[in-house]
């Protein structure tokens, strides 16, 4: 240490982080909690409001479609042209009316979960053997009690097998609202891409694919909690 | 423990069903009365309305024309849940819930009857008991792990939970294996004798109707009644052409399955020889091992000595 530094210093960066190694556990430790951490936590929020939006949404629209035939189509209709625009194409659809908002990510990310969402609820509630609803029937249950009691525990690995995939799919997509605002692991990605800073990119991408595993996990574990029929030894 | 309640007596009042848009009824213009207490078995070939003709009575299918009354009171008078938490409902497929326990499917009536928890799990251990599927082993488990004939046990029990005056069973043993079927006919039986209950029981095998029903209607293709007889006048004397048909060649026989050997005053043996038989022998069966052996009588070895019953004495008990 010769001279004091002519360049205002902003942090001790270590070799590994000027030498742009492949990863520096290092920045890791040192940028947890000013950036990992944070973006991490509106990653799930992000993700959380959009499946539970949607979940909300598709269930009453299968519930709907359920009693009433003829809403299925529309509904499918409507859910299927949502998937097919391109995140980004969506993004710059939406921004002149909700801005360069969190809104404006949501409403995007909602939208993509419907298809899925929709869907399986809706085989879900279909899934009932038909001697099954006819017992009901036949004892006196009313159209509500069949609903409540039976047509929606029935539905319950069709919803759960549903909120699987749009969980993941969230996750994932999630990061791309990095592109509206600076929400979620995709801002710590994207500004990593600009500058080329392979340690960030690795990090945040890994925290994305981690929390996207654990998600899925404790879904399989809170369907294997609420269906225990559904896993019971067969014999036959 | 709640009383056991009184059968009913059903009477079909020109009932009719039509489908709109078919030429002919499902159902026609049918009349008939099953005393309380009996079991009704309907017959007859598909296309002959029985299943249609039993769900009116619990108004899964709604009559066009006509009426049914059960104790008196027509079925229309009722609200549908209502009546239908009143009637035991069996059908082939079963239809247990998935979702729930044998212990929860047996409790589904008096859970919408607002039976208290104590109650429910006396009522379903009895029934468990009641059908021959011990509680203990049986309660916890899932309708998956069981068999096609304790799903139908299981099923039964179901439809008596809360303890109907009146059941509807829609070929309930028609998807079991024939050794399963006999069991679980038998075991009917045994319950019937126990319980009481006024059953319309659809089947399309005569052979089932004949030990099951204390009477029988056969219909006829277009929901007409054939002939609502019992089996011994349905065989001895069969209405017409398609009865006699349906009842089959066999008749003769058939009606000799219809007795037992300890229900006839025998003669006195007498040293006479031939197939030791037991006494709960059908006359059918007494028949066969008369022709197996050559003999012209079979011995019975009852309370009171040795008795026969020989082959003129069979072929005048069918006169």
């Amino acid at each position: 240490m010769a001279a004091e530094p002519v360049i205002p210093d902003f942090g001790e960066a270590s070799d590994c982080v000027s030498e742009n190694r492949l990863f520096c556990p290092d920045w890791v430790r040192d940028n947890w909690d000013p950036v990992l951490q944070p973006a991490l936590v509106e990653h799930i929020k992000l993700t959380a409001i959009a499946v539970g939006v949607g979940f909300v949404l598709s269930l009453g629209a299968a519930l709907l479609a359920h009693r009433l035939r003829y809403v299925e189509r529309p509904v499918a209709i409507v859910s299927a042209v949502i998937y097919t625009i391109p995140s980004l194409a969506l993004f710059q659809l939406l921004v002149p009316v909700t801005g360069l908002t969190v809104t404006t990510v949501e409403v995007a990310l909602i939208g993509y979960t419907l298809l899925i969402l929709f869907r399986n609820f809706l085989a879900g509630l279909r899934s009932t053997p038909p001697e099954v609803l006819e017992a009901a029937r036949g004892m006196g249950l009313t159209q509500n009690q069949t609903l409540w009691r039976v047509e929606l525990p029935l539905a319950l690995p069709a919803i759960v097998a549903g909120l699987r995939v749009a969980v993941v799919s969230t996750i994932a997509l999630a990061t791309v609202a990095a592109f509206v605002v600076s929400e979620g692991l995709g801002g710590p990605i994207l500004g990593a891409l600009r500058l080329d800073f392979r340690t960030e990119i690795i990090a945040a991408g890994a925290l994305a694919v981690g929390l996207a595993i654990v998600a899925d996990g404790l879904l399989v574990l809170a369907q294997r909690a609420v269906t225990p029929w559904a896993s019971a030894r067969r014999v036959t | 423990m709640r009383a056991p309640r009184q059968a009913v007596e059903i009477v079909f009042d020109h009932a009719t069903k039509r489908y709109p848009g078919r030429a002919t009824p499902a159902v026609d213009d049918l009349s008939m009365t099953i005393p309380a207490g009996e079991v009704c078995c309907l017959v007859g070939p598909s296309g002959g309305g029985k299943t249609t003709a039993m769900k009116l009575v619990n108004r899964l299918v709604e009559l066009t024309s006509g009426d049914i009354r059960v104790d008196g009171t027509s079925v229309t008078a009722l609200d549908e849940t209502e009546l239908r938490r009143g009637i035991g409902y069996v059908i082939q497929q079963v239809g247990l819930f998935p979702h729930m326990t044998v212990a929860e499917n047996i409790a589904t009536v008096p859970r919408l009857l607002g039976w208290s928890k104590r109650e429910t799990a006396q009522r379903t251990d009895e029934l468990l008991d009641l059908v021959d599927l011990p509680a203990r082993d049986y309660r916890s488990r899932y309708a998956s792990q069981i068999s096609g004939g304790e799903r139908q046990r299981v099923g039964l029990a179901r439809a008596l939970a809360a303890d109907p005056p009146l059941m509807l069973m829609d070929e309930p043993f028609g998807a079991l294996d024939p050794i399963t079927r006999t069991r679980l006919q038998n075991e009917l039986l045994r319950i019937q004798r126990e319980l009481r209950k006024t059953v319309i029981f659809v089947t399309h095998d005569i052979d089932e109707a004949i030990l099951v029903g204390d009477r029988i209607a056969i219909l006829r293709e277009g929901g007409v009644l054939a002939q609502y007889d019992t089996p011994e006048q349905l065989l001895a004397h069969p209405a017409d052409d398609f009865v006699a048909r349906f009842v089959g060649a066999d008749r003769g026989l058939k009606r000799l399955s219809l007795t037992r050997l300890d229900e006839l005053e025998l003669e006195p043996a007498n040293g006479a020889v031939g197939p030791l038989l037991d006494g709960h022998t059908t006359l059918r069966d007494a028949l066969s091992a008369m022709l197996n052996d050559g003999a012209r009588a079979v011995v019975v070895d009852g309370p009171d000595g040795k008795r026969m019953l020989t082959l003129d004495r069979l072929t005048e008990l069918l006169r």
